[in-house]
Parts: C-alpha cells; structure tokens; sequence
C-alpha cells in the first residue's frame, strides 16, 4: 500500500506500535487513540514526532488540547463509502487548525482523491499501486470548485462575487 | 431559467470526463462492481430488471426549450425512444447501455444538464415548486436559492458518501406544491419582522420503510447564513447518522431516536464552528446567481382577451381550461399544466416526439422555458391567455390535454415491478387500469381533487404514504398483492394514510379503489368537501366497511 | 452488502443463475460450459444447494462480464422447457407487462 504524501510517493517514516508493545527509544511512532489517551502529557512529551490513528466514531474535539504535539493523525476509511472521517478531517484543519500529517488510511481509492484533498488530507494511505500514480491526473480532473474548503481553491461565489464586484464598478 | 456561466459549465464537462474514466475503468476491469456500483449511482445509474436505467437530473423542475429537445435527442439515440418524469424532478430512461453513458452525458452536458448525484448516499437533486417564479403570492423566486444549493451540494467533498440518501425541497408559497415536509430537509422562504429574507428550516421528513413528517428545527435562518446552517445538518448527520441498518440511516431516524431538541442543540453546536466562516453568502453572490436567471419580457395583455371568450363555447377546451390552466403572477398569462396521465397510458412517460413538440409548444407559447412537477406532469409557466385555445387544440392532439390533473385519474406510480430490481409488485398496470376506470372527465370532475399514489415496494418511490389513495404493492407466497391507505397528504398539511385492511390481490385493486370512492360521494356532506377532508371528519371505519363487507 | 456466496444457499426446485450483463444491462443465464447466454433454454439448471452454489461461484467471478449475479427459480414443462419460476423472473426475460409508448 504506497503512501503519498503530498502528490509524491513517499516513504513512511512512522512506526506503528501495538497498544500492549513497548514505544522504541526514539524514531516517529504511530499509537491508537486509545493509548494516547491514557497517558497524553507523557507522551506528547516524548522526543520523537507522534502519530495517532483516531477512529472514526469519535469527536475529534477530543484531540483539541494536543493538536501542535501531534505530527500525524491517521483517519479511517474503513470502506470508501463510510465517509465520516471527512468531516474529522475538515473540522481538524479548517475548525481546530491543525497543522501536521493528515493521512487517510483505509479503502483509499482513487475517485476519492480529489475529495479528500479538498478536505485537508496531505497524506493518503493508497490501496492501489495504479491509483497511487494516477494521483497527478485524478486530483487535476477538476480545474473549479462550488465549495469554499480549507485547501486555497477560491470558490465558485467568491470568484464571482468578484466578478460581479468588477463588472458593477 | 438559471444559464451557466463557464465555472459551471467547466464542472458539469470535467464531471463527464471522469465518469468517462470511470466507465473504461469497469469495463477493463480495474473497478469491481463494489467499487464502482457507487460511483455510477452518484452519477444516476442503476441497474433494473432488463437494463441499466439513467436517471438525469432537472434541478428545480425548470427546463428550457433547448434542453426537453436534448433529452429527447437521449431517448432516441440511445433508449428507446421515450423517458419517464418522476416525482423529484428527474427524467429516467430505462434501456441504456453503460458503455453509452459517457456520450449520452457529454451531449447533455453541452446544453447544462447532468445527472450529478441522481441517486447515491449523497445529495439529491434540489426540487421545488413547479410553479416557483411564476406562482402569485410568492416572497421571492426559491430557484435563486435552489440553485446556491443546487452549486453548493454538487460534487461536496465532505457529503458525498452520507449514511444515505439526503432530498432538499424548496418552496416560497404558503400552498406547498413541492412536499417540503417529506424531505430530509425542507425549506420554506419566508420574510421576518425586520424585512429580512430567510428560512423556515424543517428537518428529517421522509417515506419509505418508517415514514415522517418533517419538524422545523429553526423557525428562522437568515438566507445568507442558508449554507453554513445546513453545511452544519449535514455535518452532524455525516458523523451520527447510522451506518450499520441501511433502514435506520436516514436523517429522520436520527433526529427521531435524538429528538427534535437534542438534534438541532447539536446541530447549532456544529453550526457555532462554522458559522461566519466562508460560507457565509453576500449580496453580491445572491445577486450574480440571480443575474443569471433569464425572466421572459411580458406585454400588457388583457386579462379577459377575446380569444378566450370566443373559445368559451367549446365543451372541450372549457373541461380543459378549467382543469389545466391556472392564475399566473402576471395579468393576461396563466399556468399550463400538460397532463402526462393519458387514460391507459403508463403515469408520467412522454416519447421523444412529444418532447420535441412540448419543446415547441414552449417556444411559441412559453418564452422557451418548460417545468416539471412532482406529480409526474409538465408544466408550461407563461402562456398568455389569449393563446390559450390555440396551444389547447396543439396539445389535444398530442394527447397532452386530459384534463384529468389533480384528479383521480391523475396518478402518481412508480415503475414498480415492469422495470425495478427492488419491487414486490407492479404499479403502472394497477395505474393504468384506474385511470380507464375514471377516464370520463365528468365523473372524475364530480370526484373532484383525489390523489392516488401507488409505490411497487416499501421504498416508496410513488409517494403512497402521502396519496389520498395510496397503493403499496407486497407479495403474499409469490403474489402480488396491495396494501391500501386512505388519508395522507403531501401539502402543507402532510400526513401519512391509514391502512384500512388487509392487502387484496392484483385483481381486485381498481374495484376496491372504486368501492373508496363511491363510499365518499354517498358520504361527502357537500360536493366541494373533498375526499382527504372526509376521510379526516369520518376516520376509516365507513371506507374499511364498504371495502371488506362483501370481500 | 454481504456477498451472495456468503448467504445460505436454499432452493426448493430447479433453478439457474441470472445476471445482467455489464456493458449493457442485458439479462443473462450462466451456461453450464462457463459461458453466458441471453436464452434461458441454454442455462445450466440446478437442483440441489451445493451444485448451485458452485454454479454462483463460477458466475459471480466473471465479475468484468456480469452484474449481481444470482440463483432464480425456474419451471421444467413435462417437454423440458425451461419456464421462468416467478412473476418477476418471467417479467426479466419476457419484457415488461405493459405496452411501451413506442416500439422496441
Ligand atoms: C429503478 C428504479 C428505482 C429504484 C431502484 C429506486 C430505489 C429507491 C429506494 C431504495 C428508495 C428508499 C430509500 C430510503 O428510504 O433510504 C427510494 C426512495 C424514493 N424514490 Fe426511488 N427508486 C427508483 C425509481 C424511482 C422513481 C421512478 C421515482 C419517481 C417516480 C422515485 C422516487 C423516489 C422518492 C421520491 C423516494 C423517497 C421516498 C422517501 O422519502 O423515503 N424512485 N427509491
Ligand atoms: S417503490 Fe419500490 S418498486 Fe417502486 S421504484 Fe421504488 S424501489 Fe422500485
């Protein structure tokens, strides 16, 4: 399963560590919720970036507090058409500001790039080896946009609100 | 009528390209059926019994001359030949070839039509009154604020893979012509104390398997705020809607098993996160949304004119005009409605050739523009009055002018059990035989306003729970069988029918419908108290007894 | 959706397996050479649960040919003719019950 990170194939540097395993010395690590919970302020404060798989029954306000400590959060998709975890993912980015990883994991295919970027994911979990190189064309398929998202397109409105604004003056 | 501009124009072309793609993709074999089954529902394709079927979208039930031309261009190039309207303002073709789709949608596309989100656990397409715009009495045109949702809801990236299913309905008259009441959401434009535009926002309305009736949530949203509000119902629905029964995932069960209160303090929670965020609309969105509707130049004309006076001797168009046309916002013009329920004829099918005549009927009677309402019949919306008996005599022969609409004849069905995969039963048999039953427009104007709704399966599709009359088809050991209820309705005063007995067999429907009836005229206190009113005042135990005494 | 290998398979008579195919909808009945037909006289019939569940299993991994394969009921005439077994079985291969507005 290739990660893409930001439009490139890229390597995983995160290690994922089973809640009854040992966390290794150093070196990033990606934990359950679970576990991050239970302890959060030891954690945090350990000197390696940290990761959190967050499932997607559960409020993301719940990860408010440590949102700058966290270099990756993993959504779950557990198939494609469960879509609760795009509305985790624009709340944490447009609503809460988060600013690390992003990643969708699960049934992550294709026809969902496009969507899943505009939602703030930099980071997708592919399923498919062919989808993982068709990212380039299956997130350029779409040049305009009716919906306002945290991912710098101007919408529709906006781009014509200006419109409307330089044609009146 | 709403023309693109080419933001719009360059969404509905790229959204063709990728379903082109999606299509190769299936066929060659990198898609599996799983994988692809909701991509061409979100794109309007199912799979029925013979074929697949193609189910285009016609945003708040407006068309223009151009476009009923184009879709009869689909039916003839690529179906055979005719297309069936349905009660939320789409068009189906039944016998399409998936390997077609991608041309049959590029060449709709270049007149703005798509079939975005047809079908699928998303957004549906926006419907409204059919009447919006040209209806007297309204606040303000809802097609403006249909189409803002109509945009907004396109190709969501965060709602398009929803529990289930998710239906707006708008409408601006205190007379609800588009059922507001069963959709997940229903708007209804009103103006407050201060002279504001907004909403009355109604919330998890719907039929199917455990019917609702729709409960405001907010009795006023500012219209600029409409997005993020409802930005905020669907983010609540998307992450606390049901996943794990396909027949508990609708919004209403959410807001049922949450409560009304408990539903909208989440729903505000989640607004208060968004609220006066970029979704927030300005005056200058509204009105660059509105610039764009095209409003026909009406003359001065007399409201009496002497065509209409001399016509006035014709039995015919007198039975017609008296049925089919109604007030329009404009002196000297009127509303025509095109009856698509020909005695015998399956409810709400037109072949190619009487899309192209409507298309030219509305060229020269209607400014080009043509509707089409939930009861499955067509609508022109600005004929004046004194081309009246001339566009009469052009639709009688196109056996368009029954002037059966609103009457019992005028039945809503869905394709039932002929053409759908899901039915227990068929439904345009049991259509077309009330309507030859009730084919003598006397009998059916001494009836007066009677709607008979018949759905194959508990899916619902042909509104049954809401019909005066609703017919809902089941199977008892391999038969077909239909269950009957008396008393819904749809409008502003929606309800769901009761059940008056056990169901009867296919056979015996028509004489048990026409049992109902002739219960009602021997039970109706005068003539104008119509069939839904008695059937309120007396309960269902006069109609439970006439039906089942002799069965 | 729980696929159609993984429910219990019960048939009461003889049946066959029906599909649609992809590229157009068309009904078909999977043969008993691995093939598909459009004629349900070519179908392979089956009477007990386990040949029928092979037959499904065959069908329903020619996933690029055919949709939502599954096992119907059928009628065998006293001359062997295959009849379809239900209202909705003899309206897939029969076409539609009513007169469509235009001819096929
Ligand atoms: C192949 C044809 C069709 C299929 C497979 C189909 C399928 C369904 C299903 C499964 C539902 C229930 C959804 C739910 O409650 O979650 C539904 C609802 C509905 N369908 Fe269809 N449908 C078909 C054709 C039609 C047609 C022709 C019409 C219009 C005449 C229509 C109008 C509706 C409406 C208005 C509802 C909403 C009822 C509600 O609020 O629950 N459908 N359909
Ligand atoms: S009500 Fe049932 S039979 Fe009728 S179209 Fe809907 S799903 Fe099919």
């Amino acid at each position: 399963m290739p990660l893409v990170k930001n439009g490139q194939i890229a390597a995983d540097d995160f290690v994922a560590v089973a809640d009854d395993a040992e966390l290794p010395a150093a070196g990033p690590v990606l934990i359950s919720a679970t576990r991050l919970l239970a302890d959060p302020e030891r954690l945090v404060a350990r000197n390696s970036p940290l990761g959190v798989v967050w499932p997607n029954n559960r409020d993301v306000a719940e990860l408010k507090p440590w949102l700058d400590r966290l270099a990756l959060i993993a959504l779950v998709f557990p198939t494609y058409k469960d879509g609760r975890a795009h509305s985790q993912a624009r709340r944490l980015r447009e609503v809460y500001g988060y600013r690390g990883e992003l990643r969708a994991t699960g049934q992550v295919l294709r026809d969902q790039f496009t969507f899943l970027v505009r939602n703030g994911f930099d980071a997708l979990d592919v399923k498919k080896e062919a989808d993982a190189h068709a990212f380039r064309e299956a997130t350029h398929r779409y040049t305009e946009f009716y919906q306002p998202t945290g991912d710098g397109h101007r919408s529709a409105l906006q781009l014509r609100r200006q419109r409307h604004l330089t044609s009146a003056s | 009528m709403y023309a693109y501009d080419e933001i719009d124009r360059a969404i509905v072309h790229e959204r063709v390209d990728e379903f082109r793609d999606q299509v190769r993709r299936r066929l060659n074999g990198e898609l599996t059926e799983d994988e692809f089954k909701p991509l061409r529902l979100m794109n309007g394709v199912y799979l029925q019994l013979h074929a697949y079927m193609f189910r285009v979208a016609i945003p708040y039930g407006t068309l223009s001359s151009e476009q009923l031309r184009k879709l009869a261009h689909v039916a003839r190039t690529y179906d055979r030949g005719y297309g069936h309207f349905t009660t939320r303002q789409n068009i189906q073709f039944n016998w399409i070839a998936l390997a077609d789709l991608p041309d049959a949608l590029a060449e709709l596309a270049e007149v703005g039509i798509h079939a975005m989100q047809t079908s699928g656990n998303c957004t549906r397409n926006v419907t409204a009154d059919q009447w919006a715009g040209v209806a007297p009495g309204e606040i303000e045109d809802p097609r403006v604020w249909a189409e803002i949702l109509r945009q907004h809801t396109a190709l969501h990236p965060e709602f398009s893979f929803l529990p289930r299913k998710f239906k707006f309905a708008i409408t601006a008259s205190d007379h609800d012509r588009a059922a507001i009441k069963i959709h997940d959401i229903g708007l209804k434009l009103v103006r407050n104390d201060a002279g504001e535009t907004g909403f009355e926002v109604l919330v998890g309305g719907g039929l199917g398997r455990s019917p609702f009736i729709g409960r405001t949530i907010k009795s006023f949203v500012k219209g600029h705020d409409i997005l993020s509000y409802i930005e905020a119902i669907l983010r609540v629905y998307n992450q606390y809607g049901r996943r794990d029964n396909i027949y508990k995932a609708r919004i209403k069960i959410l807001v049922h098993e949450l409560g009304i209160e408990k539903f909208a303090a989440e729903v505000e929670q989640a607004w208060s996160e968004i609220a006066d965020g970029p979704l927030t609309l300005d005056d200058e969105m509204i009105e660059d949304i509105r610039s764009r509707f095209i409003y026909p130049a009406y003359e001065k004309l007399p409201a009496e004119p002497d065509e209409l006076r001399a016509a006035a001797g014709d039995a015919r168009f007198e039975a017609w005009r008296g049925n089919s046309v109604a007030p329009h916002r404009q002196d000297g013009y009127a509303i025509v409605t095109l009856s698509l329920k020909p005695a015998g004829g399956p409810p709400g099918d037109a072949t190619a050739e009487q899309m192209d005549a409507v298309a030219d009927l509305a060229d020269k009677y209607s400014f080009g523009e043509i509707r089409v309402g939930h009861e499955q019949n067509l609508v022109l919306p600005h004929v004046a009055k004194r081309d009246l008996p001339a566009l009469w005599a052009a639709l009688d022969k196109l056996g368009l002018a029954t002037p059966n609409v609103g009457l019992v004849s005028d039945i809503i069905a869905c394709p039932g059990l002929d053409y759908c995969s899901l039915a227990n039963a068929r439904s345009i048999p049991i259509a077309q035989e009330l309507s030859r039953r009730f084919a003598n427009p006397e009998t059916a104007a001494l009836i007066g306003r009677l709607h008979i709704n018949i759905s194959g399966c508990i899916n619902a599709c042909g509104h049954h729970h809401v019909g005066h009359i609703g017919i809902l088809g089941v199977e008892k050991n391999g038969e077909e069988f239909y269950q009957i209820t008396i008393g819904g309705r749809a409008d502003e005063g929606a309800e769901l029918g009761v059940l008056i007995g056990p169901a009867v067999p296919y056979g015996e429907v028509a004489d048990v419908i026409e049992d109902i009836v002739e219960a009602y005229l021997s039970l109706r206190q005068r003539p104008d108290e119509l069939f839904v009113d008695a059937v309120k005042r007396l309960g269902v135990e006069p109609f439970k007894e006439r039906v089942y005494a002799t069965r | 959706m729980t696929s159609p290998l993984q429910q219990k398979i019960k048939i009461t008579g003889p049946s066959v397996v029906t599909a649609n195919r992809t590229t157009d909808g068309v009904v078909i009945y999977r043969t008993a050479t691995n093939g598909w037909s459009t004629d349900l006289a070519d179908a392979a019939i089956v009477r007990e649960a386990e040949p029928a569940r092979a037959l499904l299993a065959a069908a329903t991994a020619d996933d690029v040919g055919a949709v939502g394969a599954y096992i119907a009921p059928v009628e065998i005439g006293a001359d062997g003719a295959v009849a379809p077994g239900n209202l909705r079985e003899k309206i897939r291969r029969d076409g539609v019950t009513i007169a469509l507005p235009v001819r096929a």
